[in-house]
């Protein structure tokens, strides 16, 4: 059998999805006997043009991590797919945004104004205000810079992707089984997210019984017992929404799950998943003390419910920063909003 | 801004609020037209992603409507919609809606009269904020189509170079 | 396969087509939205023309879907879901929407109620493309029914079963079957002796082949739904073996131990540590107190046992725990009085002479404590003037707001009694005289003709404070007559309060387990206040007599028959059906979280501890959708109001938002979502 082609490429994200790659131990030499590594640029040296040249469809599995906050970055998705027969958004960030998919709940403007201008660290040595120009004319010609687009999108908000790999990052045991499928062309239906069908509480081993919640507490305020549900406990634990397949790692070792591995199957809007159900629980019937366990409890709702999923969420991004044209002609900047 | 004709997605309850709207109807109550409603059992069916997904796909307001707290026609179903009804304005608000395009209304079947009170209230709020058009906030960035270009034409000029 | 939808847009003759264009909605729908093959409109899409109409499309154009733009869904739904069933087509395959009641009758300008229209077309048929055919499901009923509450209403219903053949399990808590109406001297307004009409009943129950009765006995856990509810009933410990009794009564005769009997005497009286609560009980089977008998409190006595003949005295016996099935259930709990030191102005606990009217009616009782003499708390003294106060708990804001519908009567009797047995001035102190029912104003009449007082005025205080010489050593009540128009201070040798009937104290919490509500005020409430007032919105279970609000003897048996009736009707059609408007788990996708599982008011979800798994009953389940909207796993489906249907009907619905230049699709998912145009394809 002559080998696979294999691509990694890395979008807006940490980074931490390529070393998730090397967590599969040793597995990492069946992957070099069964692929040829095509495009790598973390690991390998590879250039763009290299891709660019290849037939398109010629690599068999392209990794895809991170989202799309700029226009190379969209321009190297639609390469990867164009060249790709298989496209996996690869880790919370391809497949729904993930933390940088959170710097939706501002703009542009107000992201620049921080980073070029309000910034303890930028400041004093940019008195100018300088900002990132997509042209800068120098001298000896025109300097390019990649536009940062207003919204982070998601893989497959910019192109078709084929499989979704869950997680912050994905599990090793996860990206190993992934690629065995692949390699034994046992492929799920095709937009699948390659995980378990069910959610976290489904491998959580503590004991739960029927929920009532008179008031959320921050992960700091109590130290939960061992043995019962963490949700139970007033914990905002965002198992019972989130897809399992990582073990239930966070519960195991008594911290809430965050959600890093998005929703279950047919759910098109996981905050609204751990809303509706978070709310249901509640032990109160009166009005003014519901609002106040909310309000108490959960200051920071979107952080809270789509810490994730803002991205790829049904709203994907806040109104109060609209997009740069006219509806955000005077964006609060962000040090005064914190 | 003046031929602005909001449109809102009521859900309604099958057992009180629908039939306040049966009954304002019968009653030949006017109000005004900007609220298409969506029958469901219980107000406790009402999933927030009904609404989330109402208001980006171009509503400019939803509205909730049940049976009084107490008076459910499932005992107290009301009350968990209640509840998600606080959740989901919170996470609204802090995601720059404002709170008055959502609202929740208890109107009993007796309560025709209420009922179109609640819609005209909303109706004239909503239409004073104006369109909401949520999803026109992630339209694409003008320059997008340029930069791409400006990559596949750099790319291009960089290829020629090599070869 | 697409489906084949079929739009029928009603004329109603001018009730829609007066403000819509009816013929512009049919034509738009026709041509706009995708997989319409029909699109018709007509004057009277109810009449059997406008029927057949749907019919036929259905049979020659092959429709899948029925689309019927009309009135409300409440008045013809059925009409057209039954067209579609003749025609082949499942009922639930069709859907309403309502543009008379929602737009033409409430719009003003034809342009606008015209657009609704359209959007609420779109959304009917965007929905109904998602719909599912479903099918009505059944359930056998056992025919075995259990009562609840061994008073009147109950006797009433489980005399009416078990004569008409069906077996019935009594619980009731007392160790007595007989409920409050065997406390009572005379029944209003014809004043039968109520022993002699109730305890041919009682012996009757007792002795029935299809009853059999748990005395001194409650309801421990309910479980499963109708036509097979399975009920745990705990036999409470006699100390008594109540196969080897034969109720001769040695044992109560010999027991050396007097106790306050504060149940059935309201106090007024004494029972033994063994009892039976009144000479007439059923079953004759006495209990042992074991909170206030010898043996039990200090180890000594055992005279019970020493005397009864047939050894059946047992201080070991321990509660017992009996399961039974059961296809429907009657509540017939009852009430209790409510607790006159509440009202301290009153005087009850603090002024001897102050009694409530449960003391008054065992005063009143030839069998009572006093032998039937009307005497002062002395237990010799007989009044010469008693005030009796209508009200006391009823009918206040502080209390209860409700009236309790039987003072009125009950206080004209006592009035009746008072003048019958002694030389006695009797003053009524009434807000409102409340005299509605058969028989009920003329024997008003009669005690206003006998010479009682009536004096009309919500009663201040009760003191006995004297301010006169001729108040000295009685009880002064003072009352704003609001007929005179002045203060009033009338001195009285007792005082009769007529405190409300309250919810008995547990109502709730056996509602809890039944899965059925209980008012504000802490009454069952019924299915339908007018029109089904003995059921209750869960099916199987019904209510009977005072447990559903205050209602005097014969409502109470009218009920107990009705709910009998109810029940009959049941059993002899011997299967129920099941909505099929009910929610279902998928257990692959549930992962066990337990979020849905005290969500449900029926308490239709059930969690398999094995499996990890939460389970919906489909009989309990009422399809209100609760728990899908909460599951957080999307394990849960409504059916007929799935997540896509709904959704589907939003797209609809938001048709002309979407088309406004707006971005065609907000959904996250890559298949919907605008894709980004490649550019540089090479």
């Amino acid at each position: 059998m002559s080998k696979g082609k294999l691509a990694l490429y890395w979008a807006a994200s940490c980074g931490g999805c390529e070393i998730a790659v090397l967590g599969i131990d040793e597995h990492i030499l069946d992957v070099a006997k069964a692929f040829d590594i095509v495009f790598w640029p973390c690991a390998t040296d590879g250039k763009v043009r290299d891709v660019e040249k290849m037939p398109d469809g010629s690599i068999d599995l392209c990794l895809f991590n991170g989202g799309i906050r700029t226009s190379e970055q969209e321009y190297m998705a639609q390469l990867m797919r164009r060249k790709s027969k298989v496209l996996v958004a690869f880790g919370s960030c391809a497949h729904e945004g993930c933390i940088p998919g959170l710097a939706n709940l501002y703009n542009r403007k107000a992201i620049f104004d921080t980073v070029y201008k309000e910034g303890s660290t930028t400041f004093p040595e940019n008195p100018q205000d300088h900002r990132p120009q997509p042209i800068t004319d120098v001298p000896e010609g025109k300097l390019s810079l990649p536009l940062f687009y207003d919204t982070l999108k998601t893989l497959d908000q910019t192109v078709e992707v084929d499989y979704y790999l869950p997680g912050c990052p994905p599990e090793a045991k996860n990206i190993w089984a992934a690629l065995v499928a692949v390699l034994e062309g046992k492929l799920p239906p095709k937009g699948s997210v390659i995980g378990l069908h069910t959610t976290v509480c489904d491998e959580c081993p503590r004991k739960r019984s029927e929920k009532k919640i008179k008031k959320f507490y921050r992960t700091w305020e109590i130290i939960p017992d061992e043995e019962n549900c963490l949700l139970e406990q007033g914990l905002v634990c965002c198992g019972i929404a989130t897809r399992a397949g990582c073990g239930a790692l966070c519960p195991q070792v008594n911290s809430p799950c965050i959600g890093c591995h998005g929703p279950n199957d047919g759910v098109e809007d996981y905050g609204a998943r751990l809303m509706s159900a978070l709310a249901s629980v509640i032990d109160s019937q009166d009005p003014e003390e519901i609002q106040r366990i909310i309000a108490e409890g959960i200051p920071d709702p979107v952080g809270t419910f789509y810490r994730f999923s803002l991205a790829a969420s049904y709203l994907r991004r806040s109104k109060a920063f609209g997009g740069d044209g006219a509806a955000a002609a005077q964006p609060t900047p962000l040090a005064a909003k914190a | 801004m003046e031929n602005f004709e909001p449109k809102i997605v009521g859900f309604l309850c099958n057992w009180c609020s629908y039939r306040a709207a049966d009954l304002a109807g019968s009653a030949r109550i006017k109000y005004p037209p900007n609220v298409r409603v969506i029958r469901v059992m219980c107000s406790g069916r009402v999933d927030p992603a009904f609404v989330l997904k109402a208001f980006s796909m171009g509503a400019d307001g939803v509205m909730v409507a049940g049976c009084h707290p107490g008076e459910c026609h499932y005992i107290e179903q009301n009350y968990k919609a209640m509840r998600r009804f606080y959740m989901l304005k919170q996470t609204l608000v802090a995601m720059g809606l404002e709170p008055q395009r959502f609202e929740l209304v208890w109107a009993s079947a007796a309560e025709g009269q209420q009922l179109a009170e609640a819609i005209e209230r909303m109706t004239d709020n909503v239409r004073r904020l104006g369109p909401l058009r949520w999803a026109e906030n992630w339209a694409d960035d003008p320059q997008r189509e340029e930069a791409l270009q400006h990559i596949v034409k750099e790319h291009e000029e960089a290829l020629e170079v090599i070869s | 396969m697409a489906e084949r939808v079929g739009i029928y847009v009603c004329h109603c003759g001018s009730n829609i087509a007066g403000m819509i264009d009816v013929e512009e909605v049919a034509r738009w729908a026709g041509q706009s939205i995708k997989d319409v093959v029909v699109s018709r409109d007509y004057k009277f899409m109810c009449s059997s023309l406008g029927q057949k109409l749907i019919e036929d499309d259905i049979r020659e154009q092959g429709l899948t879907r029925v689309v019927v733009a009309a009135c409300s869904p409440h008045l013809h739904e059925k009409t057209f879901r039954r067209a579609c069933q003749n025609a082949g087509l499942n009922q639930y395959l069709c859907q309403m929407t309502n543009i008379r009641e929602h737009v033409s009758w409430v719009s003003t300008d034809r342009q606008k109620a015209t657009e609704k229209a359209k959007a609420l077309v779109a959304a009917a048929a965007e929905r109904v493309k998602h719909q599912r055919p479903l099918e009505q499901g059944f359930v056998k009923v056992n025919p075995a029914t259990l009562v609840i509450g061994g008073g009147i209403a109950g006797l009433q219903a489980t005399l009416e079963l078990a004569d008409a053949g069906y077996p019935v399990y009594l619980v009731e808590r007392e160790p007595s079957i007989g409920g409050h109406m065997a406390q009572f001297d005379k029944t209003f307004p014809t004043l039968d002796c109520s022993a002699c009409i109730l305890t041919p009943k009682m012996s009757e129950v007792g002795q029935h082949e299809n009853v059999k009765m748990f005395t001194y006995a409650e309801v421990e856990e309910v479980s499963g739904s109708v036509g097979c509810f399975k009920v745990k009933i705990r036999q409470k410990a006699r100390h008594v073996i109540f196969e080897k009794c034969t109720g001769c009564g040695i044992c109560v005769e010999k027991c050396p131990r007097k106790v306050v009997d504060n149940v059935f005497e309201a106090g007024m009286g004494y029972r033994k540590a063994i009892y039976t609560p009144f000479p007439q009980a059923v079953p004759r089977t006495p209990v042992i107190d074991t909170a206030n008998c010898t043996w039990f409190t200090r180890g000594k006595c055992q005279v019970c046992s020493k005397v009864c003949p047939t050894q059946a005295i047992d201080y070991d016996q321990k509660d017992e725990i009996i399961q039974i099935e059961v296809g429907n259930i009657i509540v017939a709990t009852g009430w209790k009085l409510f607790d006159c030191t509440r009202i301290p102005q009153y005087g009850y606990g603090r002024l001897a002479n102050v009694f409530t009217n449960m003391e008054f009616e065992r005063m009143c009782n030839a069998a009572g404590p006093t032998g039937g003499k009307i005497v002062l708390r002395d237990g010799k003294t007989e009044p010469r003037r008693i005030a009796i106060i209508h009200c006391v708990g009823s009918r206040d804001v502080r209390h209860n707001q409700y009236c309790s519908a039987v003072c009125c009567m009950a206080a004209l009797k006592f009035g009746h009694l008072v003048l019958e047995k002694t030389k006695a001035e009797v003053y009524s102190f009434y807000i409102d005289m409340r005299t509605p029912m058969k028989d009920y104003e003329e024997f008003y009449q009669r005690l206003l003709e006998e010479g009682m007082h009536f004096v009309r005025g919500k009663v201040a205080e009760v003191t006995d404070a004297a301010r006169l010489p001729d108040e000295q050593g009685s009880l002064i009540v003072q009352v704003e007559d609001t007929l005179l128009g002045t203060q009033r201070r009338i001195p009285v040798d007792m005082v009769v309060l007529m405190a409300a009937l309250e919810p008995q104290a547990d109502a709730k919490e056996l509602g809890l387990k039944l899965g059925i509500s209980c008012s504000m005020a802490g009454w069952y409430t019924e299915r339908h206040p007018k029109l089904d007032p003995v059921a209750t919105m869960t099916d199987g279970v019904f209510v009977a007599g005072a447990c559903q609000g205050p209602k005097d003897i014969p409502a109470s048996v009218a009920q107990g028959a009705a709910a009998a009736a109810r029940v009959a009707g049941m059993i002899t059609a011997g299967k129920v059906t099941i909505e099929p408007i009910i929610a279902s788990i998928d257990e692959q996708k549930c992962s066990g979280c337990r979020i849905c599982n005290n969500l449900c008011p029926y308490n239709a979800i059930e969690y398999d501890e094995e499996k990890g798994v939460s389970r919906v009953v489909a009989a309990m389940c009422k399809g209100c959708g609760t728990c899908v909207s909460a599951c957080p796993a999307n394990a849960i489906t409504g059916a007929h109001f799935s997540n896509e249907q709904i959704a589907a009907e939003l797209e609809g619905i938001l048709w002309d938002a979407i088309a406004d230049g707006r971005p065609a699709s907000a959904a996250p998912d890559g298949s919907k979502a605008p894709q980004s145009t490649p550019v540089g394809a090479a």
